[in-house]
């Protein structure tokens, strides 16, 4: 076995784990700060899953009508149902402007207003004035917003001294006996060759795990596998009960309709032709933030008021918006809809449902990006890890992202830290050897799965989790619910044990890669389906209709789970509730209307 | 000597054959293998799918043999929206991305093969390190010498910022690239179509200042005049993008910059 996996090494300043908007943003400043910098990713970075964000990033600009960031905390803080720690909220508004523009100078091509200006569109939960009014905040390239930056971000990476390895499987963390994240180990798919990198810190830039479901926006790429790589390292992740399902997936295929459709004044109807959204939220109506739409969508359908054969979805309606608008603002989405619904938007409607889109939970860090666990009652920093993205949880979202938050999340945060690596290291100061035997688990875990020979494939274990989790943690859970879903679960993870792989090469092995990424979601979906059986209220996407209502009292804390071997532990954080400075006041938990 | 046969190790030999038992509406799938591990020939695998059971796309097929039949079948694939570009393979006889190409476009057996004239590394997964190396040195990032505002965006009229809208949503599949008979020849140093709708891209942005640089980069009997105007890039594009105009335009700036 031994010779079959030599290690190569490397030492780098800092290694980035992930080529999407964060991780991109994250490289780009650390090479430009003078550490010399790795970014290893499993697919191409412009393959990476921020390409597929569609309707924009936001910023109190005020390019299109008054703004404040103020005004943007506020409605973050509200739509995270105050679970965001305030003070995380107050530094991504605060820095949203400054983020943008950097964008803009290194040429994203964003839409115009007449007179110049990068575009502005409405997005869900944005008002101003403190919920009085409705913002135009959310900056758009047409409806390609992530891919006009993702390609940015790597042209700039380009220009600067980066190294990439690019289709390289990152397997796990090096933690020395203190707890010190000293590297991480991969694989190399093209020469099947592993590799052993040593850092001063890694930066997980991985994203988010919605393939954990059956019916998901997210890319076959999105497993979490950096959240993964935490919890073997014997650390927690965070909030993992909090799953966004985005109002408008496409029904059947689950491909993302931006939220930027009814931005733009497209609206939700029913089989009764009711604009139904105006019931639910009588002020923000369409616009309501995703998880009250994501609810109110599912009670039409269980009320009987879906649409087609099995009166199970509903309709989104862009028609009246005239094809000129469409074709300007809107374009990706009409191929989308031609290709995937074969609905031609500008003379019908899209079928649509909720569908899984996002994870608030993840990683916990604070607002530097430095990951943290809880010790004796405290918070303490693991030396030597930092998490940014939608893999982190700052936490920003709190109980539920407002659309446009997340590319924003992205850039403040793969910024924040690039700069936290330049204020405390040091460019090529030396570092200790790795620890002995570094690597050797990650080794044996590899060969293990490489020649499995059980009784169950891949897909078939990965199959059961899908459909488990989708029944059995959906917008809306009950008590029992979730403990039959955590049982089934817990076999379902058992099941692992069993499986086989068929392909036996090291190179460009996909069928052990998507076995590891497995491994990783299964761990994932066990923390998401135990804390939201262990969350006993009702708070953003959270929502028990066995505990209807939020309970600040007992449940205003993040929880923190670990994973081992399929076994979970809970602890907790408080929710930051003083804001960073005096620059703003914090926002006093209330009643959540829209 | 010249020598007008295929080098052997490019013959490609029938492979295994795959039933679907039982189904009512079945396709076959004819797909390009090809091991690296065993130095063996690649060869045709074929695989009947049960079509009231698979997805619409193509995509859909090629996950269903891996999940279902065959989990060895190596390919790219990621977003399955037609955005991400990892999934561009050549499916009956076009390039394409096989995410968004139905099904039932397709008449008679599906052939899928790997991107044409490229280093296959396994399967329907090219060597594209060569591309994006192209893609890197024509230094596809805003070049200015007039500093931005501090505290604001620099200006764009809609006008403007229209001409770079279409070049800029290229996703970097390279469909138009592996479909040109020039790049075929000369993929080392002719630039290739996706590469040259990139450079057009900066060559057209208002804000970018160094298009002198950037037309004296382009103007080699290789890197841009190996385009012979064939278009099958534009015929190929997955996003309706048009490469072919976009490098008769870079063309026309070359020769007006010498009047």
């Amino acid at each position: 076995m031994s010779s079959d996996y030599e290690f190569i090494d490397h030492t780098y300043d800092v290694v980035v784990v992930g080529a999407g908007g964060a991780g991109l943003r994250a490289t780009l400043g650390l090479a430009e700060a003078g550490l010399e910098t790795a970014c290893i990713t499993k697919v191409f970075p412009t393959r990476s899953h921020t390409v597929a964000a569609q309707g924009g990033i936001s910023a109190a600009l005020g390019n299109m009508g008054e703004d404040d960031w103020r005004w943007h905390m506020y409605d973050t803080v509200k739509g995270s149902d105050w679970l965001g720690d305030q003070d995380a909220i107050e530094y991504m508004c605060k820095e949203a402007p400054a983020a943008v523009i950097e964008l803009e100078h290194y040429g994203v091509p964003f839409s115009r207003t007449e007179d110049g200006r990068i575009y502005q569109r409405p997005f869900g939960g944005m008002s101003t004035h403190f919920g009085k009014g409705t913002a135009q905040r959310t900056c758009a390239a047409a409806d390609r917003t992530g891919h006009a930056m993702l390609h940015t971000l790597y042209q700039q990476s380009l220009r600067r001294d980066a190294t990439f390895f690019i289709e390289y499987f990152a397997i796990d963390l090096i933690m020395d006996d203190e707890g010190v994240c000293r590297g991480v180990v991969a694989l190399d798919l093209a020469e099947g060759k592993l590799h052993r990198y040593r850092a001063q810190s890694v930066i997980l830039a991985t994203g988010g795990y919605g393939r954990a479901y059956f019916s998901c926006t997210s890319a076959h790429t999105c497993t979490g596998d950096g959240n993964a790589m935490v919890l073997r390292a014997g650390l927690p992740l965070q909030d993992m009960e909090f799953v966004q399902f985005h109002p408008t997936g496409i029904y059947g295929a689950g491909c993302l309709i931006t939220e930027g459709v009814r931005g733009e004044g497209g609206f939700l109807t029913n089989s009764d032709n009711e604009r139904f959204m105006e019931r639910y939220a009588p002020n923000a109506k369409d616009l309501a933030s995703r998880d009250v739409v994501s609810r109110s969508m599912t009670i039409e359908i269980r009320e009987g008021r879906g649409i087609g054969e099995h009166n199970d979805h509903l309709h989104l309606n862009l028609q009246h918006l005239g094809a000129d608008v469409i074709e300007e603002r809107l374009p990706g989405i009409a191929e989308t809809a031609k290709i995937f619904a074969g609905v031609d938007v500008t003379r019908e409607p899209i079928p649509v449902l909720p569908t899984v889109h996002y994870n608030m939970g993840g990683i916990p860090t604070n607002y530097h990006g430095e990951v943290i666990t809880r010790d004796g009652g405290g918070d303490r920093v693991v030396q030597g890890l930092m998490a940014a993205g939608e893999a982190a949880c700052v936490s920003v979202h709190g109980a539920n992202r407002l659309g446009s938050n997340s590319l924003l999340d992205l850039v403040v945060f793969g910024r924040a830290v690039g700069q936290r690596c330049r204020d405390t290291l040091t460019a090529g100061a030396k570092q200790p050897a790795l620890p002995a035997g570094a690597g050797q688990q990650s080794v044996e875990r590899l060969d293990k799965l490489r020649n499995a020979s059980g009784g169950r494939s891949t897909a078939e274990i990965r199959l059961d989790m899908q459909k488990c989790m989708q029944e059995h943690a959906a917008v809306f859970r009950t008590g029992d619910l979730l403990e039959e879903g955590l049982d089934k679960l817990r076999g379902i993870h058992a099941s692992f044990a069993d499986v086989s792989v068929a392909d036996r090469s090291l190179i460009w092995n996909t069928d052990l890669v998507e076995t590891l990424e497995l491994e990783n979601l299964l761990d994932q979906a066990m923390a998401t389906i135990c804390n939201a059986e262990h969350r006993k209220e009702s708070r953003g996407a959270q929502a028990r209709e066995d505990y209807p209502d939020r309970d600040d009292q007992e449940w205003m804390k993040h929880i923190l789970t670990w994973v081992d071997n399929g076994r979970v532990r809970f602890d907790y954080r408080p929710v930051q509730l003083d804001t960073l400075t005096d620059d703003v006041e914090a926002i006093p938990p209330k009643q959540r209307v829209y | 000597m010249a020598q007008f046969t295929l080098p052997a190790n490019s013959k490609i030999g029938r492979g295994r054959q795959f039933k679907a038992e039982g189904a009512k509406r079945k396709r076959t799938f004819s797909v390009y293998r090809f091991d690296p591990d065993s130095g063996d020939n690649p060869r045709m695998d074929s695989y009947e799918v049960d079509l009231d059971r698979c997805g619409p796309m193509v995509l859909d097929a090629l996950i269903k043999i891996k999940n279902e039949i065959d989990p060895t079948l190596t390919f790219r694939r990621s977003c399955r929206e037609g955005i991400c570009g990892s999934c561009a393979m050549n499916i009956d006889g076009v390039n394409t991305l096989a995410c968004t190409r139905a099904i039932d476009e397709v008449k008679g057996d599906v052939k899928v093969y790997p991107l044409p004239h490229t280093r296959v590394v396994k399967d329907l997964v090219p060597d594209l390190t060569g591309f994006y190396a192209q893609y890197a040195s024509i230094q596809p990032w805003l070049q200015t010498r007039t500093p931005a505002p501090p505290d604001r965006e620099r200006l764009q009229s809609k006008e403007d910022q229209q001409k770079i809208d279409e070049p800029s949503a290229c996703i970097l599949c390279a469909c138009c690239s592996t479909s040109c008979p020039s790049y075929w020849w000369n993929g080392d140093r002719y630039l290739g179509p996706a590469i040259l709708l990139q450079a057009y891209r900066w060559l057209v942005d208002t804000r970018d200042e160094a298009t002198g640089e950037r037309l004296d980069h382009l103007e080699d009997p290789f890197r841009l005049y190996r385009c012979h105007t064939i278009m099958n890039c534009t015929s190929a594009c997955p996003k309706g993008l048009n490469p072919a105009k976009a490098i008769a335009e870079t063309k026309k700036m070359l020769l007006e910059r010498r009047h």
